[in-house]
């Protein structure tokens, strides 16, 4: 259901850029990125853009993300779509906060967004694995059933001790701590204020600065599922049930205990999600509707990564930057992206003329001159479209690339031991 | 008799089996299951609930419609939200700004829900059609957009009036109104009629017309469509925009016949709710009006639930778990009927080749 149409990647994009290792395309499109940010930083005089501060603020809102998005790749590997994610999530926000509150320690509020959240991935199993039901139609269902119950459990739980039955009580966090002395260096360069240099030194002081073990989990976590889905045997099993599960059991892969088994990770991550949530700094504790469709925009991060763990990590820092930017500096730091932006579209332009693309060259530039003509005859976004800019940048990228893109190949379909054909 | 049968025996076993789960967390809680029910049938009979029930069962309705539009083409039209607030939003605006003679006003403030529904459902159906973008991701993301751009519309400086501490639109003056129907208690919308011609409508399209005809064969099987002459993009095209249109008319039955105006704090949600009525009611005109009306006693019940001590919020899980019970029980059923169907063509085959010997000889 996700890409109809996908088109093969056609003999231009295997020579140059796509001959290179993956490794070295995603160093070239980070370089391209920060130096793209660096110059619309400078020329527009918006600071915020690469200040360590944003970088910070970026980390702490992808993390929820991060988690979701791992989560709905352990799932969708195994062939099951998982938008039940938002209510796992919402299930590991009440669990985290329960736990952390009765056992006062971070910690065991990790423990409990986890429990929680595996619980709704263990529902979803028993929903579309066992009984064959529609992916959506049971993710749909877990998530109202997710939002219930944490509704009715906040009201007989925590209402008699916070008095208000929307909120836990205040929950302990964890210890921010930072890299040293590589975060007073980069500290250092920033505050130097030397073009591009200063920028990267910010960029990166906020991904060592005000770290907690929490952040320091989500970013193993994403070597970790890579090792594990493409490097071991039980990855590989895992991800034959999503592409080819009558393939899967003719080898004798028990293709229900791996979907089993990846939706019951991926509740849990979602529930760590809802965990990170609960031990953000700014609002520690449960609170009615604090994932704000953060799950949804976790699974959007997983196809926008080409369901791969380096991509979705890229499409959940997006988001979070795009999301850090504009809650730090506001509308006139994302009216300075649009700077960036018109920069990028003619780049882009550039590109596809070399390679005699010339309409696909055509579109970018006007789309470029558009995106610059807006930036030219206004002087800040309006604050309600600011808080949705990530949305929009994730559409817009989302339009641009997502031809590209090549889901599991069995994924949503119904499995039933020894009916294949 | 059987297919009666088939429609009608797992949702009267999901309801059960949702009921009996909420009677158990009711239990755990210290609360009386037997209580709680007679609260909630008890309060049909009170004050303006009976009313409140067809209501708001008339917007549920509606949303449902739109998510069976989509589910014919199996597409998940989760947009649905963003859609019926922002065409609710808009149409109270030019309600507010137009002057015109009555029944002209209304149907003016109508079509323009209609439209915006229609455009904010045109997007992700483009972005289906020829970039390959899962409605699923981009209606999401639009939904959120949606509530940024209602935000902007309404301010004190573009079209909003600040009145007290609550930012609303103009009020629609009577002549846009849409009259309802006043009863002894309570009034009943005059959108809930339209509401039962565009389920009418729906049913005719999909049963009645070679369009409806297309729309389900392309959902049935897309590789048949296709084989049959029917233009796969254009059905999501058209699919996608005409559940949206659908989901512009939601937000009017409340905007044109109790709040004459779009505030921030008018209701959300309904979308959701859309899709969960239209997997209960089978994407059947009926079965979704059914589902409509006890989703809507549910959500009167519980205020009748907090009058008797019960926490409110059991109604949400009796929802979910009603959704969740009555998907896997069609399962079942089709499950079981699927095996009987093939024990009664095996037994019919073995005796087949016996008769066939016969003949020959």
């Amino acid at each position: 259901m996700t890409t109809a149409m996908t088109e093969p990647p056609g003999p231009t994009a295997r020579r140059g850029f796509g001959a290179l290792p993956g490794w070295a395309r995603s160093a070239i499109v980070v370089a391209i990125g920060v130096g793209l940010l660096s110059v619309t930083a400078t020329l527009t005089g918006q600071i915020q853009l690469t200040s360590s501060g944003t970088t910070q603020a970026a980390v702490r809102l992808l993390l929820p993300i991060l988690f979701a998005a791992l989560g709905g790749l352990w799932a969708e590997r195994a062939g099951v779509i998982n938008i039940g994610l938002e209510g796992m999530m919402i299930l590991g926000t009440w669990g985290a906060a329960w736990a952390g509150y009765a056992f006062g320690s971070p910690y065991a509020a990790v423990v409990g967004g986890l429990v929680f959240g595996a619980l709704g991935g263990l529902l979803h199993a028993v929903a579309t694995v066992s009984f064959g039901v529609n992916h959506i139609v049971s993710g749909v269902a877990i998530t109202l059933l997710g939002l219930g119950v944490t509704k009715y459990l906040s009201t007989l739980v925590f209402f008699p001790i916070s008095g208000n039955p929307r909120q836990s009580p205040r929950v302990e966090g964890f210890e921010t701590f930072s890299i040293q002395p590589l975060a007073d260096l980069l500290a250092d360069l920033e505050a130097g204020q030397r073009v591009l240099l200063s920028d990267v030194a910010g960029l990166l002081g906020g991904l060592v600065t005000g770290l907690t073990p929490l952040v320091v989990l989500g970013f193993v976590l994403v070597p970790a599922s890579y090792l594990l889905l493409w490097r071991s045997s039980f990855g590989l099993r895992l991800r034959s049930c999503g592409e080819n599960p009558v393939a899967a059991e003719t080898l004798g892969v028990n293709v229900y205990a791996y979907k089993y088994v990846a939706l019951i990770v991926s509740g849990g991550l979602a529930g760590l999600g809802g965990a990170a949530l609960t031990l953000n700094p700014g609002q520690l504790g449960y609170l009615e509707g604090q994932t704000g469709g953060r799950g949804y925009i976790g699974l959007a991060a997983m196809i926008f990564g080409n369901w791969r763990p380096g991509g979705l990590l890229a499409g959940a820092a997006l988001f979070g930057y795009v999301d850090g930017v504009q809650l730090r500096a506001g509308g006139e730091a994302v009216h300075a992206l649009l700077y960036g932006g018109s920069l990028l579209a003619l780049g882009l332009a550039v590109m596809w003329a070399l390679r005699r693309r010339w309409q696909t060259a055509a579109i970018a530039l006007v789309a470029g001159a558009v995106v610059y003509g807006i930036y030219y005859s206004t002087d800040t976004v309006p604050r309600e479209f600011a808080a949705y800019a990530p949305q929009i940048v994730t559409l817009l990228v989302l339009a641009v690339a997502s031809q590209r893109l090549r889901p599991p190949a069995a994924i949503g379909m119904e499995y039933r031991r020894g009916e294949g054909d | 008799m059987s297919r009666i049968r088939t429609a009608l025996l797992p949702p009267a076993l999901a309801i059960l089996f949702a009921a009996l789960l909420c009677a158990v967390a009711l239990m755990i809680s210290g609360a009386s299951p037997l209580t709680a029910l007679g609260a909630m049938i008890r309060q049909v009979g009170e004050g303006t609930t009976a009313v409140d029930i067809v209501n708001s069962a008339s917007i549920y309705y509606i949303v449902a419609l739109a998510a069976a539009i989509g589910f014919q083409m199996k597409l998940f039209n989760i947009g649905i939200e963003g859609q019926y607030r922002l065409a609710a939003c808009v149409a109270a605006i030019v309600g507010g700004l137009l002057v015109l003679p009555p029944v002209l006003h209304t149907l003016v403030i109508i079509l323009t829900g209609v439209l915006v529904g229609a455009f904010w459902a045109g997007i992700p159906a483009l972005l289906k059609a020829y970039r390959g973008v899962s409605e699923v991701i981009s209606t999401i993301m639009l939904n959120a957009v949606s509530i940024g751009v209602i935000a902007y519309l309404i301010r004190d400086e573009v079209f909003g009036d600040l009145q007290g501490n609550n930012i609303s639109t103009t009020p629609i003056p009577p002549s846009g109104q849409f009259p309802g129907i006043p009863t002894g208690a309570g009034t009943i919308f005059g959108m809930v009629f339209v509401s039962v011609l565009l389920g009418v409508g729906y049913w005719f399209v999909l049963n009645r017309t070679r369009f409806g005809f297309e729309l389900r064969a392309s959902g049935e099987s897309p590789t048949a469509a296709t084989a049959g002459g029917v233009d796969a993009k254009r059905m999501v095209i058209i699919a996608l925009v005409l559940s949206g249109a659908v989901a512009g008319l939601a937000g009017l039955p409340e905007v044109l016949g109790r709040d004459f105006a779009y505030t921030l704090t008018s209701p959300q949600g309904y979308g959701f709710t859309g899709l969960a009525i239209a997997l209960l009611g089978r994407n059947n005109p009926l079965g979704i009006a059914f589902g409509a009306l006890l989703w809507a006693f549910l959500d009167t019940s519980a205020l009748a639930l907090d009058n008797v001590g019960v926490p409110r919020d059991i109604v949400l899980i009796m929802q979910g778990s009603v959704v969740l019970s009555v998907v896997v029980a069609y399962e079942i059923v089709r499950r079981y009927e699927l095996a009987a169907e093939q024990r009664r063509v095996a037994a019919q085959l073995r005796g087949a080749p016996a008769a066939e010997k016969e003949a020959v000889a």
